[in-house]
């Protein structure tokens, strides 16, 4: 038999060496010809009488095998459910085959047959689809390195493990143990998968192989646990289990709390953990790829598997950045500006392996952005989660200066100085002086255009914007701003740049707000305008969370402060004069940030009640009295609804003004900026599942009903007329 | 419609619900047989017919299954002819049997009918017959399913009763139980338990706690409150069906909830020519009855909607009725139902109810009935409203009238 990605070494005892290793790629995953290959090799085993088991291992020093290839799985060309089960179905089947030995479930019990063993030998990571193929084999054996990934991490791309991962793990750890890491998607490490009892044995790294040939050898008739006489679930499963029953029950609860029912992928993991613990192993198998094969088929899965997996690794990789330009080797980066902004940037820089120089006006300044380090390192060193060691040699990296000297040889600038377009005029001039004429200046802004700024440059072509959210350490997105002179290599040394920090950046137009402060203060301002209805504002709060946004739209208010939102609104009425149009939330943040001091977390008071530490007490009671609550509230969906569309309104404008250029910057853009509901997909992606017909339709009906503002733009009226999606159908 | 008549009424004692309690010992089907005998004994039956016995049981599994009113039937010396149905409408399951009863007499079916129900809680614990649909995943997140518990707390917050309110029902309730088992106004029908040597072994409610007072009850922590703000936070998903509230005020205790108790009770029900062949006085007439679903999360506040259906059911309105009653699974439900129909204290739960005395799930409906039966007696009242609220989001009601 001719195999493409694995390769099958038979030694004297009849046991097969099988390794995987797929040509030309850095890492197995379940790919076409992998599973093209896979049941020949279980026919082989089955049937060729010179093999007496075997062992299955990987060729790549990357790991065992990643899971499968999601662009795969996007590609299917079923056109029934039923034709879509049967392929999902297929791999479920040839792992069961192998497991089995193609033999029946009730001989194996009955013992009047076995299968050939089959153990695992896992010298690296093992995920998702690799994982299961591992549960599928008789026996696992690790290597003791205890930073090798294990996990099913198919829920965080809106699917479940349909390769009896959902049924296999909890007949081996139990209900708790399996739901927990199947629901979460998160790996857990070898240690803690042998307690678990998924991992049978861990050895030294180069006797994994050997290892797992011993067991084949002394083993030399397997069937999997619960094909044997006695079985019994760990933990106890089905409804009459008075240990499993408060189980299901409660990791419903634990499920909504945190998806508030937003995921498909959730709810189908706890039914095939509910209904799969009851039946037996065949027929769990089959359900569990029902379930896999309707979450493959509905909008969910395509949609995050598009943004947050495809999507988001081609952008990270540089989708954005101009091919011609050659990489730029950054060592060094020049960093003005030891606030808040400056200090978070010269951490993430240096944690990108760069040396840092931070400049500001007094040394003491400077050495505030080193304090900021000092501090992140310091608790991760007594946490345990970095070696002092590593420690002191991130710090190392970062030097505080007051002198524009010391900035003569870095490789790029970021400057983060007070947002003020003189003062940032007078640092460009002075850096300028004294950096090498190639080195890109970045200036990191949320308000000012780049084209203004950039006139105070000697090298328009070089500067360029970069847009940072705070706390810079933990915000995933990185704005990136060409100005109308910013030339390619400005762009491509930018996404270079973030290429280390690994953000994920998208490249957006130089107007003001950018791309995300355009989008979130109209949704902050429908949230007011609610307040202001007579609205109650836990109604507001929880209708957001519960459509997947992080935190109420009042809770971010309070956090950037009434008195930010108060002082722009003032600014844009001055330089706009008669042309300002009202928002209408202007009197409500007038009362707040005027009248009754309640000017957002940092002033002690807001939408909400804070204790002395800033801990939110409550949302605050008194807001009746100045707009009163109204006697008949909207339904929690009206409030979704007019949440949900601000949103999306404001991101098709900004698409619509080419403000972002392409839908998946705009939907990494929403979930990655100001975390809009990631179940979605992102904006764009939501559009297109909601049909752009059908959003038209309800913009302009909410349009009528609460104003000119949900107006949907030209260019969407035309999609929808031609029946266009902005994706293509996956 | 032929009219149907309460004849009489027997409940046993309420005893603890736990291996300590005086009713422990007595099996469930002991306990029913018992209760069934005395009713046959009370009315001189024996060797008639009563042609079927409708017993609610909320656990009917183990020594509760199969079904044990038939099996309580035979033990009680019934005659074999006389047939028996378990039903389960969760804590209305007891009123339900007798609403069964009633129905089979009003629509010609049988002529003299037993309703009534039976839950010995020591013995086959609540939750015995497993979570049922509740703890399907798909039932859950399509309707935020959350414990009793938690929906008598999301009662309490979204209609403001506060744990001095709830503590101060409580107090309340135990007061009038203690009153009424000073002045025997059970008396008429509590049958007391005998063992199997033949001794009394319980003759009275043996929860109460008469002494119970603000202090006291205050000192008792929220039994809601670990399930709900952290494993696995119940009170999360009540918000998201009730996004209006902020958050879930967790007040109810072991002390303004009902107590776990074993118990069991009947009603004797016939039509009139089956009171005049057996020489039997008609206590009460059933006016209306009626059961309803309600929104499931909140869940306990279908007794409003069931006792409003009842009365239209009837043509009466709210001051049509002297004396109301309404199962104490918690405090809070009792307090909502008194605001939503605005029914006075004075005239709701005269002697007390399950907070004092127990809520033996399968049988309360029944005892219930009874109960407010000897009070319009014994007080010349001429109609009653009993109640219940239900798991699941279910109400049941049923109006009586003396005759």
């Amino acid at each position: 038999m001719t195999y493409e990605t694995l390769t099958i070494d038979i030694d004297a005892d009849g046991i097969a060496l099988v390794t995987i290793d797929l040509p030309g790629q850095s890492m197995n995953v379940w790919n076409e010809g992998l599973m093209a290959d896979y049941p020949k090799f279980v026919d082989e085993l089955i049937n060729n009488d010179d093999i007496k088991g075997a062992v299955i291992a990987s060729g790549k020093k990357s790991g065992f095998l990643a899971g499968a290839d999601l662009r795969m799985l996007g590609s299917s060309k079923a056109e029934t459910m039923k034709e879509a089960f049967e392929q999902s179905w297929g791999l479920n089947r040839e792992l069961r085959r192998m497991e089995t030995g193609g033999h029946s479930a009730k001989e194996l019990i009955k013992g009047s047959k076995s299968a050939k063993p089959v153990a695992c030998a896992l010298h690296g990571l093992a995920l998702g689809g690799g994982l299961e193929l591992a549960l599928a084999c008789h026996y696992r054996i690790c290597s003791d390195n205890p930073k090798i990934q294990l996990g099913l991490p198919e829920v965080q791309v809106g699917l479940l493990p349909g390769g009896g991962g959902t049924q296999r793990l909890p007949r081996l750890s139990g209900l708790q143990a399996a739901g927990m890491m199947i629901m979460m998607g998160q790996p857990t490490n070898p240690q803690a998968a042998l307690a678990q009892g998924f991992i049978n044995e861990i050895v030294p790294h180069d006797e994994v192989i050997d290892k797992a040939k011993a067991w084949v050898k002394a083993n030399p008739k397997a069937s999997a646990p619960w094909d044997k006489k006695g079985y019994k679930f760990p933990g106890g499963a089905g409804s009459m289990d008075p240990r499993a029953v408060p189980l299901y029950m409660g990791s419903s609860a634990m499920a909504l709390k945190q998806s508030k029912g937003n995921y498909e992928a959730v709810k189908a993991i706890l039914s095939c953990l509910y209904e799969g613990s009851m039946l037996p192993i065949d027929t769990a198998l089959r359900v569990e790829s029902k379930y896999f094969t309707k979450l493959l088929a509905g909008p969910q899965s395509k949609n995050m598997i598009r943004t947050l997996f495809v999507n988001k690794q081609a952008a990270e990789k540089g989708a954005a950045r101009p091919k011609a330009i050659e990489k730029t080797e950054l060592k060094t980066v020049g960093v003005i500006g030891g606030g808040l902004m400056g200090s978070g940037i010269t951490h993430v820089t240096a944690k990108g392996m760069m040396d840092v120089i931070v400049l500001d006006r007094t040394m003491e300044d400077a050495q505030k952005a080193v304090d900021y380090s000092q501090k992140i390192v310091d608790k991760k060193v007594s946490r345990g989660k970095m070696t002092k060691e590593k420690a002191d040699a991130f710090m190392a990296r970062i030097k505080p200066t007051d002198n524009y000297d010391d900035l003569k040889d870095v490789d790029l600038i970021i400057e983060a100085v007070f947002e003020r377009p003189d003062v940032k005029a007078d640092v460009i001039k002075k850096t300028e002086a004294v950096i090498r004429d190639d080195v890109v200046f970045a200036s990191n802004t949320s308000t000012l255009p780049i084209t203004g700024l950039a006139k105070h440059s000697k090298r328009p072509d070089q500067f360029i914007g970069m847009h940072f959210f705070s706390p810079v350490e933990r915000m995933p997105l990185l704005e990136i701003i060409p100005g109308e002179k910013t030339g390619d290599k400005a762009l491509a040394v930018a996404i270079d740049y973030n290429a280390k920090i690994r953000k994920t950046p998208i490249v957006v137009k130089d107007v003001r707000g950018f791309y995300t402060n355009r989008v979130f203060p109209p949704y902050a301002n429908e949230a007011m305008l609610m307040v202001t209805e007579g609205v109650k504002m836990a109604l507001i709060e929880n209708a957001a969370i519960s459509m997947g946004m992080p935190i109420g739209p009042l809770a971010v208010v309070d956090e950037t402060t009434l008195k930010l939102g108060y002082d722009i609104m003032q600014s844009t009425k001055e330089e706009m004069g008669d042309a300002y149009v009202p928002s209408g939330s202007e009197g409500l943040s007038e009362l707040m940030v005027k009248k009754i001091d309640r000017q957002g977390r940092r002033f002690g008071a807001g939408f909400y009640d804070y204790d002395d530490k800033g801990n939110k007490k409550g949302l605050w009671q008194g807001i009746g009295e100045y707009f009163p609550i109204a006697e008949e509230q909207p339904s929690v969906e009206e409030v979704k609804e007019r949440l949900m569309y601000i949103q999306l309104i404001a991101t098709a404008q900004c698409y619509h003004e080419e403000v972002v250029s392409d839908p998946q910057s705009a939907d990494l853009g929403a979930i990655f900026g100001w975390g809009f509901a990631p179940w979605t997909g992102g904006p764009m992606s939501h559009i297109d599942t909601i049909g752009v017909d059908n959003f038209v339709r309800t913009a302009d009906s909410l349009a009528q009903k609460y104003g000119e503002r949900f107006k949907p733009p030209m260019s969407f009226r035309e999609k929808a007329d031609k029946g266009e999606s902005f994706y293509k159908a996956a | 419609m032929t009219e149907a008549y309460i004849y009489d009424a027997v409940r046993s004692p309420r005893g603890k619900g736990r291996s300590d309690g005086s009713l422990h010992e007595i099996t469930a089907l002991e306990l029913s047989s018992q209760v069934l005998s005395s009713v046959n004994e009370r009315n001189g039956l024996e060797g008639h017919e009563v042609e079927d016995v409708a017993f609610g049981c909320v656990s009917p599994v183990g020594e509760q299954g199969a079904v044990i009113s038939r099996s309580a039937v035979l033990a009680a010396g019934y005659k074999e002819t006389t047939s028996a149905i378990q039903v389960n409408r969760f804590c209305g399951s007891g009123l339900e049997a007798v609403n069964i009863a009633v129905a089979k007499v009003k629509s010609g079916e049988t002529d003299l009918a037993i309703g009534g129900g039976i839950e010995s809680m020591s013995r086959v614990p609540m939750g015995s017959d497993g979570a049922g649909g509740m703890a399907d995943p798909k039932l859950a997140f399509q309707e935020y399913f959350v414990p009793q518990g938690i929906a008598a707390d999301l009662i309490a917050t979204k209609y403001g009763y506060s744990r001095d309110d709830v503590d101060a029902y409580a107090v309340e309730s135990q007061k009038r139980a203690a009153t009424a088992w000073q002045e025997n106004r059970f008396e008429k029908s509590i049958l007391p338990i005998k063992d199997v040597i033949g001794e009394v072994i319980l003759d009275h409610d043996e929860l109460m706690r008469p002494d119970a007072d603000m202090q006291s009850l205050g000192a008792l922590s929220p039994a809601f409150q670990m399930m709900g703000e952290t494993m696995p936070g119940f009170n999360d998903v009540a918000l998201l069906k009730h996004p209006d509230l902020e958050k879930i005020n967790n007040v109810h205790t072991a002390g303004n909830s009902s107590g776990i108790v074993d118990g069991s009770a009947a009603v004797l029900l016939g039509n009139k020519e089956s009171g005049e062949k057996y020489d039997l006085k008609p206590r009460a007439r059933i006016v209306a009855m009626a059961s309803i679903g309600s929104e499931p999360t909140i869940m306990l506040t279908g007794p409003e909607f069931a006792a409003k259906k009842a009365l239209q059911r009837a043509g009466m309105v709210n001051s049509d009725i002297d004396i109301w009653e309404l199962n104490e699974a918690f405090a809070s439900v009792v307090l909502r139902f008194m605001e939503a129909m605005n029914v006075d204290h004075s005239v709701m739960n005269v002697n007390g109810g399950a907070i004092a005395m127990g809520h033996p799930l399968g049988a309360t409906g029944a005892m219930i009935l009874g109960t407010v039966l000897d009070e319009m007696e014994r007080t010349n009242k001429q109609t009653a409203l009993t109640t219940l609220c239900i798991g699941g989001g279910m109400g049941i009601a049923t109006i009586i009238e003396r005759v």
